[in-house]
């Protein structure tokens, strides 16, 4: 190793100094290295910032700002009226306000997953990461974690705005409180099943367009043909089928499963949830194999990449 | 630095390392080799981010097979291809790679903005690395693999895309890690001739298996000649002729390359010899000058030479 210029020796001794000095030689770093957890955190809040834009360009912040807003604007009217007609109840369950707004959700979902992993992807950002110290896991658990943190604040923050005006309005505390657990409670689960399912959809192409499309198609077209169906078999007077046709897109599956264990108001033609409990236990053990399928996906994806 | 042994990797279709047996010295070594011969399989292996199907290889020490993620936050590596986000500023990313290294917050931030100043980045560091050129995306990509002050650096073809001068630029600052920063460097590139000047020593690999690996020196020590041109006088109308034959009556090793008369240096008496030599004969003495064979040369011929006897065989 070859002796460091005096200037070097100089500036590390005199900090102070360092701001007159200019040519200063090579420094080695002599500091900490802090481990995997320290990275996976790291990149796990690069990535949440991100997903609202911030740490990047003015442009990026513009549509997560706005679609955040216009998810909490509802929640705020409500308060008002709330408050201001003294009104005994909310018009409407903590549980009912993502499904009601689910197009916000699916929009930012299809926005911001491609941007989380597509980009690296595109850019070929991602061998970078793989050359350093962490695992293929602690990325895919990043990313994922920061998807679902994302939309949980997205879907999260209204409720919170809700049961904030719902006590201002001194409605009944006990049932409140209990309203917006259940809502946090569907929230989480509704962020890791569409976090997963739109990241994998984003994985699967460095295409930035693709993907929002891919997302876009899925949680449309699975909505509206599982709403259809569900119509025509209303007609026909089959309602068990509604009960169990909810299985069949992400929406309704979170909507079923609330329906079924948080005793929420369904939004299924005609209002019938599951019909039994096999058919309720079948929407948890769905949802939570597609929040672990998305995973084992995602892992799968990255397997191949390497340094590409 | 890096020891393979056997060193094997087989995919499905192809054999991409061929029983691989190196060493390699601290300093700057040059990774010489076709594309496709087996150069990215090399480092995705020192990563320890592929296995290798037979053998084993070391990284400062550490087995690849085992101790990937240590070896990993002690080298830097350069992919050959863009790799950079053209909406953040180059201080943004690397920044984020710091981080990604194990670099507390303000440690990523300090070394990012010494490194970045070392490669010789400096107010454009806050522009989007978009509006940059070819030159200037080379030294982020350099940079991200300094900022954790890596004990090496692995340069997949550091000076692709590259104009003339931005080639000399590059292999310039890759030379001066080694010599100002301390970081021993394996630079890989297709092109033998731009290592030369760079590399302490050369590894040439070939369809997976070592060629050959020498230093520098001994690669172009070996070689170096005399090159001699005279002029024709009455007494001798073929100078050259007369000056060949000449050299090789006073013991020299010497043949003719059109004008020029090629000359071994066998020592420093070599030089008082072509000179007595030329004078005796009264040929007028036009050049007279030392040659260093370029590796590109000295492989070419070995190639052709094994490429005969392969024929022959």
């Amino acid at each position: 190793m070859p002796p460091e210029p005096a200037a070097a020796v100089t500036a590390a001794n005199t900090p102070a100094d360092n701001s007159r000095i200019h040519d200063i030689g090579y420094r080695h770093y002599d500091g900490v290295r802090l481990d995997r957890s320290y990275i996976r955190r790291s990149l796990f809040v690069q990535s949440l910032r991100g997903a609202y834009g911030l740490g990047r360009s003015a442009k990026s912040k513009v549509l997560p700002m706005i679609l955040f807003a216009v998810m909490c604007l509802p929640a705020g009217i409500i308060d008002a009226v709330a408050i201001y007609t003294h009104m005994t109840k909310l018009p409407l369950e903590y549980t009912e306000y993502a499904l009601l707004l689910q197009a916000v959700i699916g929009l930012y979902l299809a926005a911001q997953a491609p941007q989380s992993v597509s980009r690296d992807l595109r850019f070929k950002t991602v061998p970078l990461y793989f050359s350093r110290p962490m695992e293929r896991i602690d990325y895919v658990i990043a990313k994922f974690g920061a998807m679902a943190a994302a939309l949980f604040i997205l879907i999260g923050t209204p409720l919170v705005i809700l049961y904030l005006g719902a006590l201002l309005a001194k409605l009944d505390f006990a049932a409140q409180t209990a309203g917006f657990g259940k809502g946090l409670l569907a929230a989480a689960l509704m962020s890791l099943l569409f976090g997963g399912i739109g990241l994998v959809l984003a994985a699967l192409t460095p295409r930035r367009g693709f993907g929002v499309a891919a997302v876009i198609a899925l949680f449309t077209i699975s909505f509206g043909a599982v709403t259809s169906v569900q119509a025509v078999a209303f007609h026909q007077g089959a309602q068990t089928a509604i009960g169990w046709l909810g299985l069949f897109s992400p929406v309704t599956l979170i909507d079923g499963l609330q329906t079924w264990w948080l005793g929420a108001h369904s939004h299924f033609v005609g209002g019938y949830g599951p019909p039994n409990a096999a058919a309720g236990a079948c929407y948890l053990i769905v949802v939570l194999g597609l929040i672990a399928g998305s995973f084992a996906l995602l892992m799968r994806r990255y397997r191949k990449v390497g340094l590409g | 630095m890096i020891e393979t042994e056997s060193l094997t990797k087989r995919y499905p279709r192809v054999t991409a390392l061929d029983r691989l047996t190196v060493g390699i010295e601290p300093g700057v070594t040059g990774l010489v080799g076709a594309n496709g011969a087996g150069k990215s399989t090399l480092i995705k292996i020192l990563l320890g981010l592929s296995p290798a199907t037979e053998g084993t290889a070391a990284v400062l020490g550490l087995d690849v097979a085992t101790e990937g993620p240590r070896i990993r936050s002690l080298v830097g590596y350069m992919p050959e291809h863009d790799c950079l986000p053209p909406d953040v500023s180059a201080t943004e990313f690397v920044v984020h790679m710091a981080r990604m290294s194990g670099l507390p917050p303000t440690a990523a931030r300090e070394r990012t903005a010494d490194t970045l100043r070392h490669v010789g980045l400096y107010e454009e560091r806050y522009r989007p690395i978009g509006g940059y050129s070819t030159g200037m995306k080379q030294r982020v990509k350099l940079a991200q693999a300094l900022v954790h002050d890596p004990k090496l650096v692995l340069l997949d073809e550091p000076t692709n895309g590259l104009d003339p001068v931005g080639r000399d630029e590059m292999l310039g600052l890759i030379r001066r890690v080694h010599s100002d920063f301390g970081i021993s460097v394996l630079v890989t590139s297709h092109l033998l001739g731009e290592l030369e000047r760079t590399s302490d020593q050369i590894v040439v690999i070939d369809g997976g298996k070592l060629l050959r690996a020498s230093s520098t020196r001994d690669f172009t020590q070996a070689t170096a000649s005399l090159a001699v041109e005279v002029t024709d006088t009455e007494r001798h109308p073929d100078g050259t002729r007369a000056a060949l034959d000449a050299f090789t009556a006073a013991g020299l090793t010497a043949r003719a390359d059109g004008h020029l008369l090629l000359v071994d240096i066998a020592d420093e008496s070599t030089y008082d010899t072509v000179r007595d030599a030329v004078v005796a004969l009264g040929l007028g003495l036009v050049r007279m000058e030392q040659r260093r064979h370029r590796i590109a040369e000295v492989f070419k011929s070995k190639q052709e030479k094994e490429g005969g006897s392969r024929d022959a065989a």
